[in-house]
């Protein structure tokens, strides 16, 4: 098996080798995207959260913010605040240093503005592109590889075959000592008894049950149906008729493994295995969340051909549906649409997963790294002050 | 022929994986099992049609779970969807 990776100091293996501007307030957007316009081989990491949040919800960013600048993919870390937010640069830099990288921060009002802090934040980056520019790729093993799974813009074949599929590969990924964190906690309302079956321990039986009654509640609480939120329009179009017919599907896409543990949002797991993350379903949240979950890959199966991808962690879109592997081409990495035809097996498929994921966990870069697909987008609990 | 499937013994719908025209008749497969059944009308890939007839408040069965429950009678051969079926989960308009 050929795989190879850029071992970080603290002995994990990133698969992709970037710089990153990190903003921790939304404030410092600006900051970062002139500085992002100098140095154009830095990753843009900006997003609208870091203040006036509350609790829970402040923690969650602070928490997914940091999991994104650790997250092995990334060798070096500039993180521009304000100095006024309530997550601070300072407080996310010194997270990120605990991964044993490059970290350094600035707050741009104690610089003494935006023309004081754009040189000195050059500076930084200069260095670090030099110094990780130079880093290499060597050979590693699949254990080093915490995969992401996240299932959009699902159809009937998603469940049928794509799902099925990915979740093969999954499997494969565990057996060889990796881990993969899989979630969307909508769409396994109707499934929940499937996964808990699985459940490594009664406490992660319990916790599978409380995060999915949680967000039951929360939709219960909005007085609304959740059906045209999810299954959303895209889905009904595709054949998807209610949320348990959608998470019965969407289930498979994480394997048959026993389940590990429940992590919240963006929360990097502490063990090996096979982890389901509490979040949502919506496309740029899942994959903010499992990037921030220390996925250097993530794989995702999809019927209508959604482009979607994450900054940090190079997305490989498989698709079972034919019209879409045709139609779309240009977004979809894999087709596997001969299942559905009859002309193919899920192992078959499933290999040719599998083969690509090596491949782009190697270097080769996936359709929405080409067209330069993603985001930052922190999934929002609570309302800003 | 056009082609269906059925994932589980238990299920009383089919997955279309043709686009269908009322009149068709169509194989659906549950595992080595083939039957034909005849669609009642104009049914779109990947949607599915029932295989039986279901009665209204009954539940809708598919990978041989609890999927939704019919929300009217719905005739063999029938599209099954949102216009004929409603969930059980998510219901912040019932509570």
């Amino acid at each position: 098996m050929k795989l190879s990776g850029y071992v970080r100091p603290d002995g994990s293996v990133g698969f992709r080798n970037h710089v990153a501007i990190l903003t921790s307030v939304g404030c410092a957007n600006d900051v970062a995207n002139k500085l992002g316009r100098m140095y154009p081989n830095a990753l843009l990491l900006t997003h609208r959260q870091g203040c006036a949040q509350l609790g829970d919800d402040k923690e969650q960013s602070a928490r997914t913010l940091a999991g994104l600048g650790k997250n092995p993919n990334i060798g070096a870390v500039l993180v521009i605040g304000m100095g006024c937010e309530s997550i601070t640069a300072e407080y996310l830099a010194e997270e990120i240093s605990k991964a044993k990288k490059t970290v350094e921060f600035l707050d741009v009002l104690n610089e003494g503005g935006l023309l004081a802090a754009l040189p000195k934040g050059a500076r930084f980056l200069d260095k670090m592109i030099q110094e990780t520019s130079q880093m290499l790729r060597v050979p590693c093993s699949l254990d080093a590889l915490t995969l992401g799974v996240k299932c959009g813009l699902t159809d009937t074949t998603s469940g049928m075959a794509t799902n099925p599929a990915v979740g093969l590969v999954a499997d494969r990924v565990i057996e060889s000592g990796g881990t993969v964190v899989f979630g969307e906690t909508p769409e396994v309302i109707g499934a929940e008894h499937i996964l808990a079956n699985r459940a490594a321990s009664p406490e992660v039986k319990s916790k599978l049950y409380r995060v999915v009654n949680e967000c039951e509640e929360r939709v219960k609480a909005s007085g609304m149906d959740i059906r045209g939120a999810n299954p959303a329009p895209g889905n009904i179009a595709g054949g998807i008729t209610t949320i348990e017919e959608k998470s019965v599907g969407a289930i498979k896409k994480g394997g048959g493994k026993k389940l590990q543990g429940v992590l919240r949002y963006g929360e990097i797991p502490r063990e090996k295995g096979l982890f389901f993350m509490d979040g949502p379903g919506r496309t740029p949240e899942a994959l903010t969340g499992l990037s921030g979950a220390g996925a250097q890959i993530i794989i995702f199966p999809t019927g209508g051909g959604s482009p979607a991808g994450s900054l940090i962690s190079p997305v490989i879109k498989v698709t079972g549906n034919p019209r879409t592997a045709e139609r779309l081409k240009d977004h979809i990495d894999i087709d596997v649409s001969s299942i559905i035809q009859g002309e193919s097996t899920l192992e078959k498929a499933g290999e040719l997963v599998f083969q690509e994921l090596l491949a782009v966990a190697s270097g080769k870069a996936t359709k929405s790294e080409r067209l330069g697909y993603g985001m930052v987008s922190i999934w929002n609990i609570g309302p800003h002050m | 022929m056009k082609k269906a499937i059925v994932l589980d013994t238990k299920d009383n719908v089919a997955t279309l994986l043709t686009d269908v025209d009322k009149n068709d008749v169509v194989q659906a497969r549950t595992g080595e099992e083939v039957r034909e059944i005849r669609v009642q009308e104009k049914i779109q890939f990947g949607h599915k049609c029932a295989m039986r007839k279901i009665r209204k408040g009954e539940h809708v069965i598919k990978y041989g779970e609890v999927i939704g429950q019919a929300s009217q009678d719905i005739d063999e051969g029938r599209h099954v969807h949102v216009h004929n079926v409603e969930s059980l989960r998510g219901r912040g308009d019932l509570a």
